[in-house]
């Protein structure tokens, strides 16, 4: 059973959000005991994730829960949007695909830096990434 | 907040701040192609030792502005890249290609130095 411990949540609307947001995953990180490097890789792909909501969708909220499984603990990253929708999932998941003018590494990318993700989205009604990475 | 630009000799040196926003970068971009015409610098150095987090984006700006001012004449170095954002570049899949890195800003300058020699 998962338990929840504590909980931040914070708007995306523009830049100055992403850097808000990837700094109170880090100090999450690091008060739940993760390294360094793992904090680093975890603000890292709160940065990927929540640009995505900038590039494509406008508007959206990233929510930061720490979480306890039996004896590991946990961070949960659930960003939510209520953009376009993404149309092909598998082909923005690929490596280099970007409709956006970026580097395409976004979303692959942020799930290399993390131990689950998983990816629902509906077209016209919005998406939602949810990361978990797991103290090792 | 913007991108402190020093001048020292024949080369410029900025240091980042950790937490530049998508339009801090934009700006930084400008002013340092700004300073380069007015100093006819022929040596950069980028100092990204406090910076903490470099997504895709962040990194595809820093190809750009290194790539526009070696385009320029000048020979370009960032220096000081943390370990743990080393780790976490590799770990997303991005490159710095044909950028040059050093270990920090001495031996960033001392590159330079090296480079002018050799001219």
């Amino acid at each position: 059973m998962t338990k929840e411990r504590e909980r931040i949540c914070v708007g995306i609307e523009n830049d100055t959000d992403i850097i808000r947001a990837r700094q109170k995953g880090r100090e999450l990180a690091i008060s739940l005991g993760f390294s360094s490097s793992d904090s680093t890789l975890i603000a890292t792909a709160i940065s990927e994730v929540t640009r995505n909501i900038i590039l494509y969708a406008v508007r959206g909220e990233i929510t930061l829960t720490s979480i306890e499984e039996g004896k590991r603990l946990g961070l949960a990253i659930v960003v939510h949007d209520d953009g376009p929708g993404i149309p092909n999932i598998e082909l923005a998941m690929q490596d280099g695909f970007s409709t956006g003018n970026s580097l395409g590494l976004g979303l692959p990318g942020a799930r290399r830096l993390v131990d689950d993700f998983s990816i629902t989205s509906e077209l016209g009604i919005g998406t939602t990434i949810t990361m978990t990475k797991w103290i090792r | 907040m913007l991108v402190p630009i020093l001048r020292q000799g024949e080369n410029l040196i900025a240091s980042l701040q950790s937490n530049l926003t998508d339009r801090d970068l934009l700006q930084f971009s400008d002013d340092l192609a700004e300073r380069l015409g007015k100093w006819r610098s022929r040596g950069v150095i980028i100092d990204i030792s406090a910076v903490d987090v470099l997504d895709s984006f962040a990194t595809r700006m820093l190809r750009g502005i290194v790539a526009t001012t070696e385009l320029r004449g000048a020979s370009t170095v960032v220096v000081g890249m943390q370990p743990e954002v080393a780790f976490a570049m590799i770990e997303l899949g991005l490159t710095f290609d044909a950028i040059t890195t050093a270990l920090d800003l001495e031996d960033g300058l001392a590159f330079l130095a090296a480079r002018r020699r050799k001219s």
